[in-house]
């Protein structure tokens, strides 16, 4: 939680963001049983710009943004990705799902299959890609993500953050032009967490859309250009960073800001 | 001053046998080694001894005695003037061809309830809970001995059929379902290739063997066809041409006609008869110890974490892909060495054949052949040898075939 975790110099001025709206979700509520856990949730993301969600505990970060893939369903209100509104047709969840990629807390790599495996499969089988050819794009994304040698390993081989980067890599390897992630450093330890940060600070350079759900501030500080808090499955204040943090407007923003910042 | 750093040359103590942890699990297993093959040797010597004693001997001889008993339920030529040798042969066959129906059987139920039992339709998932745990909480004795009765209780008898107004009839005048048993036709081969129909029978086998390693050949090619061009070619009608076509022709060649089982006095001749004992205790075996495979599946599916479901959906691959590629080839590694032992169960649980008079080997060698010859130790020493035999050839099989799924890192 310290900006510490972040080193280098980030050159913002090649993240530029795109008046194209990338994701839009209007008056979206969700329910699990008779539980509200999201409330007319509204917000409208351009394409280039990377969002910060944070918030306490349960208050539905996780479930907001799985709903954009399809992982949860919503019960009420619009969602549109890239254009595609998100319904129950099969059609539109398998268009979304190979535009958006996601990365997950506990990196959920496959365990059965080598780091390039896990890299080529949903090329191979979703794409439908030459497997010269997915390789090729796997080697690519693991290079990228500073891991190439490792190609032949097995998941469980490797350390946490070497296996959150391959599984940044196997989501890139889709050619996303959303990535979502869901509190990706959270299960890292702090050395780590430098590593796997910087693979995304890397993906910000180069003008991804972002969403990510996490308690790195200095991240969201220097990367983000919107910081969201939610609470009780509610957005309650959305501003940019320097702002969102210097000068937080709700009692429950000030409240939470304080804990995770204060210690 | 390297002699201080150096390690101390450690002279060998005997007190290291015990605390030192490099010598204490050896002297362990020698000790328990030792211990064993005295025991052993003891009680050999003490079988051999009161054996003498009492004046008698271990001897063999009495298998090609005469046996002079019939066996209703037989895969082979057999009269009540054979050996006691083939009657054993008989059983053995028998024992076997209980114990790979059962297999099968128990698999199909097994993986149909575990996968069923982890539906999302509320119905059908307790409705399958209600099967495992029923039918696993009741001895198989007792559901051998429970579908017996209700099949010789319930189907009419053979002479039920005979008459003018006969109460009961065969479906589509091929199949007879009666209290002693199915009968239902047998397929044979007019004009054969061999005079001998087994061997006939032999070379579809080979036939279906070589459509087996062509669709092999065809899966090879399709794989390399996708790692090439990325699009996998259908190939459902080039498979099923080679499974049909090969096999329609032999049939077509060889004549394969049918013999009905009719009735001729007082019972179904002709055809094949699944007996009463049989059909009880292959499905007996088959329902319970398909229960029990069904929890072996539930939780090697269950094993495999939502996480990757979850990311194998993310990454856009549809449900059936996500099954095939992600959760079955890890659920199979957990799913594989508990079926191991319910496949040695069933050949084991199959010599309950006695309480239904099915001819299985207990019955025969361990049962008729031992009470008339007296040759008790002959018998059950045979009989040990058999099963052992049996299920270390399970065992061996299904490892390699475990060996060939698991998890190579981790
Ligand atoms: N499958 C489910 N069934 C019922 N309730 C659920 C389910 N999943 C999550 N919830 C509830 O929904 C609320 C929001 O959960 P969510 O995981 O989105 O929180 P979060 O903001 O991501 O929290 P965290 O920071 O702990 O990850 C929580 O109160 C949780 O208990
Ligand atoms: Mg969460």
């Amino acid at each position: 939680m310290s900006d510490l975790a972040i080193e280098r110099e980030i050159d913002r001025t090649k993240m530029s963001v795109s008046d194209e709206v990338a994701i839009q979700i209007t008056g979206m509520n969700k329910w699990y049983g008779q539980f509200h856990v999201l409330r007319d949730i509204n917000l409208t993301v351009n394409r280039g710009e990377r969002i910060v969600i944070a918030g306490p505990s349960g208050s539905g970060k996780s479930t907001m943004i799985r709903c954009l893939n399809a992982l949860e369903e919503h019960q009420e209100g619009q969602i549109i990705v890239d254009g595609t509104e998100l319904t129950s047709d099969l059609k539109n969840i398998d268009k979304i799902r190979s535009e958006v990629g996601m990365c997950f807390q506990h990196f959920n790599l496959f365990p059965h299959l080598t780091i390039l495996e896990n890299c080529t499969l949903a090329p191979i089988w979703v794409r439908k890609m030459p497997k010269k050819e997915a390789e090729d794009l796997a080697m690519h994304f693991l290079e990228k993500v500073k891991i190439p040698d490792q190609a032949n390993k097995y998941p469980g081989m490797l350390s946490g953050g070497q296996q959150q980067r391959v599984a940044i890599a196997r989501s890139l390897c889709m050619k996303p032009r959303i990535m979502l992630f869901d509190e990706p450093t959270s299960a890292l330890d702090p050395e780590m967490i430098k590593e796997v940060l910087d693979t995304m600070i890397e993906l910000a350079e180069e003008g991804m859309t972002m969403l990510c759900v996490t308690h790195e501030m200095g991240f969201a500080r220097q990367v983000a250009n919107r910081v969201i808090f939610m609470a009780d499955g509610q957005i309650v204040e959305q501003n940019e960073p320097e702002e969102f943090f210097n000068n937080p407007q709700s009692d429950r923003t000030k409240q939470f800001l304080s804990q995770i910042l204060g210690h | 001053m390297s002699t201080l750093t150096d390690p101390p040359k450690d002279s060998f103590r005997l007190s290291m046998l015990i605390n030192d942890t490099r010598y204490r699990s050896l002297t362990f297993q020698a000790l328990a080694f030792l211990a064993l093959a005295l025991s052993f040797m003891y009680l050999g010597n003490n079988l051999i001894a009161n054996l003498r004693a009492a004046g008698l001997n271990i001897n063999f001889g009495f298998l090609t005695d005469t046996a002079g008993y019939d066996i209703s339920q037989k895969l082979v030529e057999y009269s009540n003037q054979d050996s006691h040798s083939r009657a054993a042969f008989v059983g053995l066959l028998n024992t076997i061809l209980v114990a790979v129906l059962a297999c099968v059987t128990a698999t199909v139920f097994g993986v149909i309830a575990g996968v069923l039992r982890l539906s999302n339709n509320w119905l059908v998932s307790k409705l399958m809970a209600f099967y495992v745990e029923i039918f696993r909480n009741i001895p198989v004795l007792i559901w051998i001995i429970i579908i017996f009765t209700i099949m010789t209780a319930v189907m009419p008898a053979p002479r039920a059929f005979r008459g003018d107004n006969a109460t009961a009839t065969m479906v589509f005048d091929a199949f007879a379902f009666t209290n002693r048993g199915i009968y239902t036709p047998l397929p044979w081969f007019a004009n054969g290739i061999f005079e001998s129909q087994a061997l006939n029978w032999l070379l579809v086998l080979v036939v279906a063997c070589g459509s087996w390693f062509a669709a092999r050949r065809v899966n090879v090619w399709a794989t390399a066809k996708q790692e090439a061009t990325g699009e996998r070619p259908n190939t459902l009608p080039m498979l099923l041409g080679i499974w049909l076509a090969p096999f329609l022709i032999l049939m077509l060649i060889m004549g394969l006609t049918w013999e009905y089982p009719a009735l001729k006095g007082f019972n179904f001749q002709g055809g094949i008869k699944i007996g009463g004992p049989l059909i009880a205790l292959w499905f007996a075996l088959s329902i319970y110890t398909g229960a029990f495979i069904a929890e072996n599946v539930r939780a090697g599916i269950q094993a495999v974490s939502k996480g990757q479901t979850e990311a194998a959906a993310a990454l856009g691959l549809r449900p059936s892909k996500v099954m095939n590629l992600v959760v079955l080839p890890q659920a199979l590694r957990i799913i594989i060495p508990p079926l191991i032992s319910q496949y040695l169960n069933i050949t084991k649980n199959s010599s309950l054949a006695i309480a239904v008079g099915y001819a299985d080997i207990t019955a025969t060698l361990g049962g008729i052949t031992l009470n008339q010859t007296g040759r008790a130790i002959e018998c059950v020493l045979l009989l040990m040898a058999f099963y052992l035999t049996a299920s270390l050839l399970i065992s061996l099989v299904m490892n390699v075939y475990n060996a060939s799924v698991k998890l190579k890192e981790r």
